[in-house]
């Protein structure tokens, strides 16, 4: 065990793979110093872990109506009640898991690499290029974000896949200017004209050595991204954009049991915790990502 | 968002009247392209519309004729260019179409409904600031105590609570369970109508009025939706007073101050609170801008008439020309706000002149 540990904190790595499971390994080391990105690490884990395992953490079938069963309170046999069809609570936030991950992973995929070509693309090659790619970045960025996805997806059409594209629209501008930001600390830097003195073509700077540069600023910035999308999916799914029934989708769900929220307050209530906790995860882990990965850039965001 | 704009180099050549001139003159450039960024975005959203805006007047049976002079009439065969050109021109001359839910122009409805969500927003950043600041100045004068790490939990959960969420549970808690507020919409119902709209702001036209009971009415049942509101500007101005202050108190002259003797109340609020403020109005202008948006869930959930449950209602009825005139007006008080806080800091901050 010791001899991993020397190999991996050694100070001068044999090979590339060496000093990457080293630097891997030192920031592990770091977010486990810090009790709330631990805290955010295991409620992102049990998520994904929830959202992977859904058939057997659920108690019920997430979809079966039982109409003699309606609006039960939260019991041994229905740990967060039923709501008004008759349907566990706690199985449908479980299956809600998959759709909320589902929502955040797709955003993520769409939104993050779409930002860092632009912003890269921006910094890179400066002049007009750059005046153009940000302008069009910065229009994207001075607008509210909740309302241009409300605006997309009323134009769309309402449907999950639909307000995962209009979220995914309104995030990458973040995305785009971070990466420019990072690109251009390092565009003039030795190491890379050194390669581009070695006959590289710009495609393989920046594919090769800017791009991967720009990774870990772009991982704190998802993280703590990730909150603000949920909020938006759920809000979307809350007003009856996004996720359709009998899709068990938090923000839907809470939109369900607004009408019970006087005498059934367990119908509303339930999802929304569901909601709080994971955005919170990720909340505390972004937080604690940026003070290891990124601690220039301090508390403002 | 807090950093200086670089000095020009060319600072001693020009004269400061020209250099102020210019500068608004760059300023006023921005805010155009902002601007016109904004109508092409409602623009090219009205055109991603799946619904084909002519056979939505003509009917699917139409003979072909009939479509291609409706089509022509309406100037959708025109190249898009020109009917972006066109769009603008409507959208500044205040015309951005009917709104098929009211049956009336859109523009009108928007001036109607705008005042509500203006009082909502107001009240809730009043409030977003009036505990915000004081809670980020003694999270960061005890930093690292119970007590910041709870206002820091706090300020997390303004990034973590949906805010439908928040006002749904405020009002099963303190009207439904609690009596201590009124319930959703503006005034109970039979006080409704009772002022004459003036101001459209309820607090303002019922003080006009001299009618103390309504305004009070009024009062009670603005205060739980704003303070939903305000908690989401609590928790951000929170943070970022925080952060600041942080800055400031590691500053060489704080620890002079300390030094010399100055109690550390004054050090706190004397010293280390002033320089922050200007960087504060930033932050506080960005978060009120931001409230507009939120208003769009609180609005929804305490049926107030204001210009959020307009646009969900619009939304909902696929009612486009409603849900982009909201839109643009949303987006350019947004643009708006974040441009005056923008200037007031260049105005306020001697530095950065």
């Amino acid at each position: 065990m010791t001899t991993l540990r020397d190999w991996l904190i050694d100070d001068s790595p044999a090979s590339p793979m060496q000093a990457r499971l080293g630097r891997f390994y030192r920031i592990f080391g770091a977010l486990m110093h810090n009790p709330l990105a631990v805290v955010g690490a295991i409620i992102i884990l049990v998520l994904v872990l929830t959202a992977l395992f859904a058939p057997w953490i659920a108690t019920h079938d997430p979809l079966r109506q039982a109409l003699g069963e309606r609006l039960l309170p939260p019991s041994a046999a229905h740990w967060m009640g039923t709501d008004e069809l008759g349907r566990d609570i706690w199985s449908r936030v479980v299956y809600g898991a998959r759709i909320t991950l589902a929502i955040v992973t797709l955003v993520a995929v769409l939104a993050a690499p779409a930002g860092l070509v632009i912003g890269v693309a921006a910094g890179y090659f400066g002049g007009w290029v750059d005046r153009i790619l940000m302008g069009i970045t910065d229009i994207f960025l001075s607008l509210p974000k909740l309302i241009l996805a409300l605006a997309f997806v009323a134009a769309l059409g309402p449907g999950i896949e639909n307000a995962i594209i209009a979220i995914a629209i309104t995030s990458w501008p973040g995305y785009a200017r971070v990466a420019r930001a990072e690109t251009m600390t390092f565009k003039n830097s030795e190491f890379i004209s050194a390669v581009r003195l070695l006959g590289a073509s710009s495609l393989r700077v920046n594919l090769g050595h800017v791009l991967p540069l720009c990774t870990s600023s772009m991982i704190v910035r998802v993280t703590l991204d990730m909150a603000g999308i949920i909020l938006t999916a759920a809000g979307l799914g809350f007003i009856g954009l996004g996720a359709q029934p009998p899709l068990p989708e938090w923000g839907a769900m809470i939109s369900r049991g607004r009408s019970f929220i006087l005498d059934q307050w367990w119908v509303a209530t339930m999802p929304g915790f569901a909601i709080i906790l994971v955005s919170l995860g990720f909340c505390f882990l972004g937080d604690g990502l940026r003070d290891v990965l990124d601690p220039k850039s301090g508390e403002q965001r | 968002m807090t950093t200086a704009p670089a000095p020009t180099r060319r600072a001693g050549v020009q004269s400061p009247g020209r250099r102020r001139f210019f500068s608004a003159l760059g300023f006023l450039v921005t805010l155009g392209v902002t601007f016109i960024g904004l109508l092409a975005i409602t623009f090219f959203i009205g055109r991603i519309v799946p619904i084909d805006p002519v056979l939505a007047v003509v009917g699917d049976r139409a003979p072909v004729a009939v479509y291609e002079r409706v089509r022509e009439e309406m100037g959708l065969d025109r190249p898009l260019a020109a009917q972006f050109v066109s769009y603008v021109g409507d959208v500044v001359t205040g015309n951005f179409g009917t709104a098929v839910s009211t049956g009336k122009p859109v523009i009108e409805d928007l001036a109607r409904v705008f005042p509500a969500t203006l009082e909502m927003a107001t009240l809730g950043i009043i409030l977003g600031v009036l505990i915000g600041v004081p809670l980020g100045v003694i999270a960061a004068s005890r930093r690292g105590s119970w007590l910041d790490q709870g206002i820091r939990v706090v300020g997390l959960l303004g990034y973590s609570v949906p805010a439908f969420w928040l006002g749904l549970v405020g009002l099963a808690v303190f009207y439904a369970k609690l009596k201590w507020v009124g319930g959703p919409g503006r005034v109970d119902i039979f006080y409704d109508g009772v002022v004459t709209p003036i101001t459209g702001l309820i607090l303002v036209d019922s003080i006009i009025a001299g009618d103390w009971e309504i305004f009070r009415n009024a009062v009670w049942h603005l205060i739980l939706p704003a303070s939903c509101l305000g908690f989401f500007s609590l928790a951000y101005i929170a943070r970022m007073t925080r952060s600041f202050m942080l800055d400031q108190l590691s500053q060489e002259y704080v620890t002079t101050a300390r030094v010399k003797g100055v109690p550390e109340r004054l050090v706190i609020w004397r010293h280390a609170f002033r320089p922050i403020r200007v960087p504060l109005i930033t932050v506080i202008g960005l978060s009120y801008a931001g409230l507009l948006e939120g208003s769009v869930m609180i609005e929804t959930i305490f049926s107030w008439p204001g210009i959020g449950n307009y646009l969900t209602v619009a939304l909902l009825n696929a009612d486009m020309a409603a849900v982009l005139g909201s839109t643009l007006v949303i987006g350019a008080v947004f643009i708006g706000i974040n441009k005056i806080s923008d200037v007031l800091y260049r105005v306020l901050d001697p530095r950065a002149r």
